[in-house]
């Protein structure tokens, strides 16, 4: 049996499985071994039920196109009989009575959903600080944040304790920690997998998504959760095409936009010299670049905090103690249990997002938030759509900076918002886009390219993705240790 | 200034359950009487991560519903998330319409049978019609039940299709709100959308009701009322409430918007809360439905509308030369008016089948206490019955006999018929010998009809029938009678 099972790729290990010479169960034991010496480290899991994993690994598919394949699971996603808390104390000691179609899909591809991983509590933040449970740190500098609100679906990728794993992204939340950890994070289209299961943050902006080793990887993962699901009205019925068969079509005769308004002041040297590497290699390759702009770029980090922190106010408030969840002791009446079962149950950040929403929705203020965030938001996506007309996909940074020092934007909330200036208006426009490993700073973090298309233009960006990869290897290196 | 000196304005909002077999977001049944939190899911319960699926079916239910009302469709419609915290809403926020709702427009006509009893010859304004404002769909909340040291809480009926239908104020008095409910029910049930039975919840009544005096042009401060929980409640509460508030303003007491409950037992009601507490409730577009389109499915529900109460009764007068009233009276419940057009049809007297049901058949079920669904004759049963005097083979005063026979055994009128010999006599052979045996006897009689004295003949008639123990078929033995006579 070859050894180090959790260094290899979904591709790499469906070989060793599909000749016999691995069992699922090997792949399980391996992972189990190296979490044991690296999670206390990073901090990714929140949990995990190795025994049921095994059980399920007796039973696994191998002709299924992910059979025997474990991948660990974002804590905001509903896995049936296990916690899912979504970084939130809140939800301690909740157990999932049903599985997420996402889950649900994986399972019947084969996947073994294995561990539930850290993240920003209700998926709010970009450095997993905000969890309620534990921090969970970059693998390449375990002083630094692994990203976020996805940072430890990052993180156990690129330390070698997951396989692939599934995230969620809102405002970045995807490929902001893919980026920051030197993996490939993938964001479908708004509606390409169904949000049934996934805790909402803000309804409009959510979607699930793959985080993988490799682009090739992404493209197996989202073949399995694609699709249109009856329980989530948003999810697009269009069919799903073959992600793996769009990766080798190569990037020659592509087009490709640099938005002007992405390549800012600000931007530290190093991320722009990776970036602008990487699309150079990609017009090596053949493809046409040109400069390209989405005017409406500045408004979108306001719109965000409008219409997310409008629909978070409204997702989070069934967290009241009632009928699952935390309850406060011995509340004197149902106002006081409301009160304090919230006052106990949610972190700093929400508590400071449900204000900001309640406030934006309030009687009086709808028309100058909500309603014209909902315009700006309409700008926007139309920016994305007359770019569309004239470019397949658009390159750009994933952040402005690698990751940051545990600690540092912590105090500063707009600070904070502020860096997911470039991945904000995907998640506003509803378009796709991939983060893959394009170089590293002076101090060895990872940078991320990213890569956005159009809606339902996954296929793009995997064949633009995996070109770019394919003559790299970014994406080959090793944290340190793993 | 007392009462009547204030013009009195009333507008009412009714929740009406739809009769859907699956609840509103959700693929759970929508019933009743099932065992506490037995019908219920991750969506009805609100679970973190699910997400809510429109009801096609209580969709076509509201703008059938609409149509029958005569409300418009808009082309897009969408729904809404109406924020405030309470145990018996799992989401904390209700999935409602706010500003496209899929019924505008339309009216509740104010049919006369629908007032109560007792103001029928009260009637201020006879064939007046109700503005609708709205009907919008959205999800009931669960069931609380207080108990000595908690709340129970029973989520079976979280999520059941929930119409909310608001009118313009423009009702006057009580009695019109009666009217309202009562034929507003009556369309609904005609629509086959719901049983709206106020008793059973499937109906619920808030009332918004204000006064001013002559001469003042705006309306006075709004006044809502709650836990109204039947049509006599609505009545009761207007009436105490229309009392209170002109005591109050000719005590030169200012009304300020409010919300009161009306205790039933106690017949009064008493403050909830004023506007300053009222919820600011952050309607939010629901980010996890989308718009919808309406039209075509406006067109096809448009092809087949259930005729309504009004439509009905004006056929049954004009086709079937019913009375005005009688039409009123069968069509008042729809299943009434559905028996009556099952046992009447192609039946040359449909008029002697509704005089059955309504003089007998209601007569019967209201003397015994007992409901239309208790009835125990089916409308073949008085079918049978109106044929068998219309074809001679009984009289009046035997239908009458093997009416109370059917009530009471269940049994068909032929059989009835048979078991008692009540089979009218029209052998000619017979009753001959019978009128034979009687000329002879009433010589007088006899001689007085030869004289001219035609009305003799009724008496001997009914000497015929009595010595044929009432079984003589009249019609039958008066020409016989008469040949005899005259020859």
């Amino acid at each position: 049996m070859p050894d180090a099972l959790h260094t290899l790729t979904i591709a790499e290990l469906r070989t060793l499985l599909q000749k016999r010479e691995i069992s699922p169960a090997d792949i399980i034991h391996d992972l189990e071994a190296s979490i044991t010496a690296r999670d206390p480290e990073i901090g990714a899991y929140l949990h995990r039920d190795t025994a049921a994993a095994l059980a399920a690994a007796e039973k696994a598919d191998l002709s299924a196109p992910l059979g025997g394949i474990p991948v660990a699971i974002k804590d905001v996603l509903n896995v049936q009989g296990q916690p899912a808390t979504a970084g939130s104390k809140m939800l301690r000691g909740y157990i999932s009575p049903y599985d997420a179609t996402c889950i649900a899909k994986l399972k019947s591809a084969g996947a073994i959903p294995f561990g539930k991983l850290n993240m920003d509590e209700f998926a709010m933040g970009s450095s997993n600080e905000n969890s309620a449970w534990q921090l969970t740190r970059n693998p390449w500098d375990t002083t630094r944040v692994p990203g976020g609100s996805s940072g430890a679906s990052a993180a156990a990728v690129a330390a070698r304790t997951a396989i692939a794993s599934l995230g969620s992204d809102t405002g970045g939340s995807i490929r902001q920690p893919a980026a920051f950890c030197g993996i490939t994070g993938l964001k479908p289209t708004y509606g390409r997998v169904s949000r049934y299961g996934l805790i909402a943050y803000a309804s409009s902006l959510d979607q699930v998504g793959p985080m993988t080793r490799t682009v090739e990887d992404a493209a197996l993962v989202l073949q399995a959760i694609a699709g249109h699901d009856p329980q989530d009205s948003t999810s697009l019925n269009a069919p799903v095409p073959d992600y793996s068969a769009a990766l080798r079509r190569g990037v020659s005769g592509m087009k490709i936009g640099l938005p002007r308004e992405y390549f800012i002041d600000g931007i530290d040297p190093a991320v722009r010299a990776a970036v602008e590497a990487g699309v150079k290699e990609l017009e090596r390759q053949g493809a046409t670049v040109r400069e390209i702009s989405l005017p409406h770029t500045r408004f979108a980090i306001a719109a965000y905090y409008i219409i997310a922190t409008a629909e978070a106010s409204a997702n989070l408030a069934r967290f009241d103690g009632v009928r699952y969840g935390h309850r406060c002791d011995t509340p004197a009446d149902l106002r006081d249990m409301y009160d304090r079962s919230r006052a106990e149950g949610f972190g700093p950040e929400v508590k400071r997002r449900i204000i900001l929403g309640t406030y934006v929705l309030s009687s009086g203020y709808y028309d100058a938030y909500y309603r014209k965030a909902q315009k700006v938001r309409t700008l926007i996506a139309r920016d994305f759509a007359e770019a569309f007309k004239e470019v397949d996909l658009i390159a750009s940074p994933v952040t402005p900076t690698a990751a940051f020092k545990i600690g540092k934007n912590a105090g500063d909330p707009l600070q904070m918002y502020l860096a997911d200036i470039f991945t904000i208006a995907n998640n506003l426009s509803g378009v796709c886009g991939i983060s893959v490993p394009c170089g590293y700073s002076a101090e060895g973090l990872p940078i991320g390219l990213q890569l956005t298309g159009r809606p339902l233009g996954e296929e793009d960006l995997l064949r633009g993705a995996f070109a770019y990869e394919q003559a790299t290897d970014w994406h080959r290196r090793l944290p340190q240790k793993s | 200034m007392p009462a009547v000196d204030y013009i009195v304005t009333i507008g009412l909002e009714v929740h009406c359950q739809l009769n859907t077999q699956s609840k509103m977001f959700c693929a759970c049944p929508s019933q009743y009487g099932e065992s506490p939190n037995t019908l219920t899911c991750p969506v009805c319960l609100g679970l973190p991560g699910a997400l809510p699926v429109l009801n096609e079916g209580a969709i076509r239910r509201t703008i059938l519903a609409g149509m029958m009302l005569g409300c418009s469709t808009p082309p897009v419609v969408k729904w809404d998330r109406k924020n405030y915290f309470y145990p018996d809403m799992p989401k904390n926020y209700q999935t409602t319409q706010f500003d496209l709702p899929l019924c505008l427009g339309g009216g509740v006509p104010l049919y006369d049978m629908n007032y109560p009893k007792d103001w029928q010859k009260k009637i201020a304004r006879p064939g007046q019609v109700i503005s609708l404002t709205r009907i919008h769909l959205e999800e009931d909340v669960a069931k609380s039940t207080h108990m000595g040291n908690g709340t129970a809480i029973d989520f079976n009926r979280a999520g059941t299709p929930l119409m909310e239908i608001v009118s313009e104020p423009e009702i006057e008095t009580a009695e019109e709100a009666v009217a309202y409910l009562n034929s507003l029910r009556q369309i609904l049930v005609y629509a086959g959308v719901s049983d709206a039975d106020m008793e059973k919840g499937q109906m619920r009544c808030d009332v918004n009701i204000s006064l001013r005096p002559h001469g003042q042009k705006d309306f006075g401060a709004k006044i809502e009322l709650k836990n109204l929980n039947s049509v006599s409640a609505v009545r009761r509460a207007i009436h105490f409430e229309t009392e209170r508030q002109a005591e109050e303003l000719d005590r030169g007491i200012k009304q300020v918007q409010s919300t009161r409950r009306w205790d039933d037992d106690r017949g009064e009601t008493t403050l909830m809360r004023t506007k300053e507490d009222a919820h600011d409730y952050r309607y939010l577009p629901c980010p996890d439905l989308l718009p919808l389109h309406t039209n075509n499915m406006v067109t096809e529900i448009s092809r087949s509308v259930p005729e309504t109460p009004h439509a009905r009764r004006a056929r049954f007068v004009g086709v079937l030369g019913v009375s005005e009233y009688d039409a009123g009276v069968l069509c008042s419940e729809k299943s009434l008016a559905d028996y009556f057009e099952e046992a009447a049809a192609g039946l040359s007297k449909p008029k002697a089948v509704a005089n059955w049901i309504i003089n007998d058949l209601l007569g019967q079920l209201g003397s015994r206490g007992m409901t239309l669904e208790q009835n125990p004759i089916p409308a073949a049963g008085i079918r049978a019955l109106a044929e068998f005097v219309e074809t001679g083979k009984i009289n009046g005063g035997q239908a009458k006999e093997v009416f109370v026979a059917m009530f009471d055994t269940r049994k068909a009128p032929a059989d009835i018929i048979r078991e008692k010999g009540l089979e009218q006599l029209s052998d000619t052979g017979f009753l001959d010998e019978i009128i034979t045996i009687v000329l002879a006897d009433n010589a007088d009689a006899v001689a007085k009809i030869k004289a001219g004295n035609d009305k003799a003949i009724n008496a001997l008639k009914g000497q015929v029938m009595k010595l044929s123990a009432g079984k003589a078929n009249p019609a039958i033995v008066g020409e016989m009678l008469e040949k005899r006579l005259k020859d």
